[in-house]
């Protein structure tokens, strides 16, 4: 950079050079793209599921059993039980039920599960990692508050979360919130020592010790120096996050300890269609792809966004 | 009392051990002995140099004096006022008279507010100043260190390592300070811009009559700013002396070593280059006697055992002492 103050690019704020680099990766943005489909379709799902039937996925028509997608009714279904639009976009199931209607409906399922699991394991690991990064010298009886919580993180991660998960469903009553909650309860070990790790780093950085020197409160200090500089990080990796939660609830889903019905979700669609797979492929692959590109888009959005939000690397 | 006269800073006795931590339980092994039993003082207006080779305190003693670490022992009073004695909010009022600047000009700054933020924060937080006043004071402080105005709005990371040092100087000066400890403030910077963040540091001296501590393993970059300059060895002083003295007449042998491994400007000066064999021991378990003694070329049998007691050249009120056996 030249030292000619007038010869200095015009300014951008942040926010105008991460969408400078965001718009450049290609990958990121096709992950985009997908996911604010999802979102639409999300939110689309729910209101035309639920609120206004539109699409209902609970008809059951004996009539129109195994369509294939792109169907039309059979003659004798009842006229009252027709889909919208008079086609199976994505063909029937075993009960004659709309699987179209049902990716619908489970799209709003299956991201809120990821939303609000992450939103579970951000709060506690950013809570327990930010105690053990900046107040983890601080002695309770004869052990520091780092070890207490970082030894409890370590035992919490030596069980494979999956495991865990799957016998904790196992004891609790079935429901979607159960499941929300306790992919939460069990995920947050990696957004602790992630948290802790940046706090740790960025506590001995001069910007923090100039803080401290100005005679700044602690808590401002934190909350203005630290926080900002170790939550990049950590949205990143809960972008990534969301896809995992949505991938551990398909595994369970397809365990049989998802969320129960009449509740869709794509992994207990993906499960009642496991039992067809030569009859009726179409059960087992819509929403088999429809996990696959979502969490392909979550990974891809997240990846370009840890490129993108790191004035760390583009500053030298 | 009287001001003019008593020191800006006392500093005596003071020591920074870090505990060496092992094992599962974190059982304390052993003592880093950074700092070790120093005793300095800075008059008003004045700068004093504090040389030495990296790893051996000099920084520990910057932020020791300020208070950024919480010394081991010693005593350390700045206007008369005991800084170790304070209470945290009295802390926070004492601490916008002395300020400190920064080695590195990318992690000094925080990356996540823009330049302005950063030089206005300070006057915020200590309600010196709000609204338009506020607004003047930061323009006029940008104008001070060479920096437009214009570009408050900027991130530190559009700027050179030469410019962001131009910030961190300004954040320094925002609460108006008495003293400042300038930690290596100009050694990551590429030689002509040193020379100009050298000329600024001086202007601004004058300019509100500041104290520093200038902290650097440079000789060079001291020789040119500093009143008097304290050498350091392995936590523990070896000379202090007037810049003038210090270059004409260096008694210890560290200082003699020093000297002569820097490149001397002036070409018809005779140069017997005198070269510092072996490593710096380490702080955990240094040397006994003179901790310098494994690398002294003019090492005694007394050396190895015995500390070296505080010597006097010349007359007491020029203040050239060294710590060491040869002269006693
Ligand atoms: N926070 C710390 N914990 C443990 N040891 C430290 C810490 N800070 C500095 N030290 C040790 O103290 C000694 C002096 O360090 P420092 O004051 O940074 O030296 P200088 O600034 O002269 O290069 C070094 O040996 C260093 O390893
Ligand atoms: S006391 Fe001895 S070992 Fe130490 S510097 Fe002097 S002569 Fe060298
Ligand atoms: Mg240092």
């Amino acid at each position: 950079m030249s030292l000619d103050p007038e010869a200095m690019a015009p300014p951008e704020t942040p926010w105008q050079e991460f969408l400078r680099i965001f718009r450049k990766d290609y990958q990121a943005l096709f992950g985009f793209w997908v996911l604010m489909l999802l979102l639409v379709s999300a939110l689309a799902g729910k209101a035309l599921t639920e609120w206004w039937v539109v699409f209902d996925p609970e008809v059951v028509r004996l009539t129109d059993k195994f369509l294939p997608p792109f169907s039309v009714p059979s003659p004798d279904s009842l006229p009252t039980d027709r889909p919208f639009g008079g086609i199976y976009l994505m063909g029937t199931d075993e009960l004659g039920r709309d699987v179209f209607a049902r990716m619908f409906q489970g799209s709003f399922v299956s991201l809120s599960i990821g939303f609000v699991a992450v939103g579970i394991s951000l709060g506690i690991g950013i809570l327990l990692g930010g105690l053990s990064g900046f107040y983890g010298h601080v002695k309770l009886w004869c052990i520091t508050v780092d070890t207490l919580i970082m030894r409890f993180t370590d035992a919490m991660m030596c069980f494979p979360t999956f495991f865990l998960i799957l016998t904790a469903v196992a004891l609790l009553p079935p429901s979607i919130y159960t499941i929300m909650m306790i992919i939460g309860l069990f995920s947050w070990m990696g957004t602790a020592r992630f948290v802790r790790a940046e706090f740790l780093s960025i506590r001995e950085q001069d910007y923090v010790t100039a803080a401290k020197a100005l005679g700044i409160p602690e808590g401002r200090i934190i909350f203005r120096h630290m926080v900002p500089n170790a939550l990049a990080p950590v949205f990143v990796s809960a972008t990534i996050g969301v896809a995992s939660a949505i991938l551990t609830e398909s595994g369970l889903s397809f365990l049989g300890f998802g969320v129960p019905p009449p509740d869709a979700t794509w992994g207990n669609i993906l499960s009642d269609g496991k039992g067809f797979i030569f009859d009726a492929p179409w059960l087992f692959f819509i929403p088999g792809m429809a996990i696959f590109m979502v969490v392909l888009a979550f990974n891809l959005v997240g990846e370009g966004l840890r490129e993108a939000l790191n004035p760390k690397l583009r500053s030298r | 009392m009287n001001s003019t006269t008593s020191p800006l800073l006392q500093v005596t006795g003071l020591k920074k051990y870090f505990p060496v931590r092992s094992g599962i339980f974190s059982r304390v092994s052993g003592w880093v002995k950074a700092v070790d039993d120093i005793t300095l003082q800075i008059k008003h207006g004045e700068t004093l140099g504090l040389v030495g080779e990296s790893g051996c305190g000099k920084t520990t003693v910057g932020r020791s004096i300020l208070r950024l670490m919480e010394p081991t022992a010693g005593e350390i009073k700045f206007e008369g006022e005991d800084l170790l004695a304070l209470k945290p909010r009295e802390l926070r009022q004492a601490r916008r008279r002395m300020q400190i600047i920064f080695q590195d000009p990318y992690s000094s700054l925080n990356p996540r507010m823009t330049i302005g933020s950063i030089v206005s924060e300070p006057l915020k937080i200590h309600k010196i100043a709000k609204g338009q006043e506020l607004q003047d004071r930061v323009n006029q402080l940008f104008v001070k260190v060479g920096l437009r105005p214009e570009h408050q709005s900027r991130y530190p990371h559009e700027f050179s390592g030469g410019q962001r040092q131009r910030v961190g100087i300004a954040r320094a000066l925002a609460l108006n300070p008495k003293f400042i400890v300038c930690d290596e403030a100009v050694s990551a910077l590429d030689v002509s811009i040193q020379a100009q963040i050298l000329n600024l540091l001086r202007d601004l001296q004058q300019e509100f009559h500041l104290s520093y501590l200038f902290i650097t393993h440079d000789l060079n970059v001291v020789q040119y700013l500093a009143d008097r300059i304290a050498v350091m060895y392995l936590g523990q002083l070896a000379e202090v002396a007037s810049t003038e003295d210090l270059f004409a007449t260096p008694k210890h042998p560290y200082t003699q070593a020093l000297l002569s491994a820097n490149p001397v400007p002036d070409p018809t000066a005779v140069s017997q280059r005198m070269i510092l064999s072996g490593d710096v021991p380490s702080p955990l378990h240094p040397p006994t006697g003179c901790r310098f003694h494994p690398r002294c070329p003019q090492v005694m049998d007394v050396c190895k055992t015995a500390a070296p007691p505080l010597i006097q050249i010349g007359p007491p009120e020029e203040g050239h002492q060294v710590w060491c056996h040869l002269y006693t």
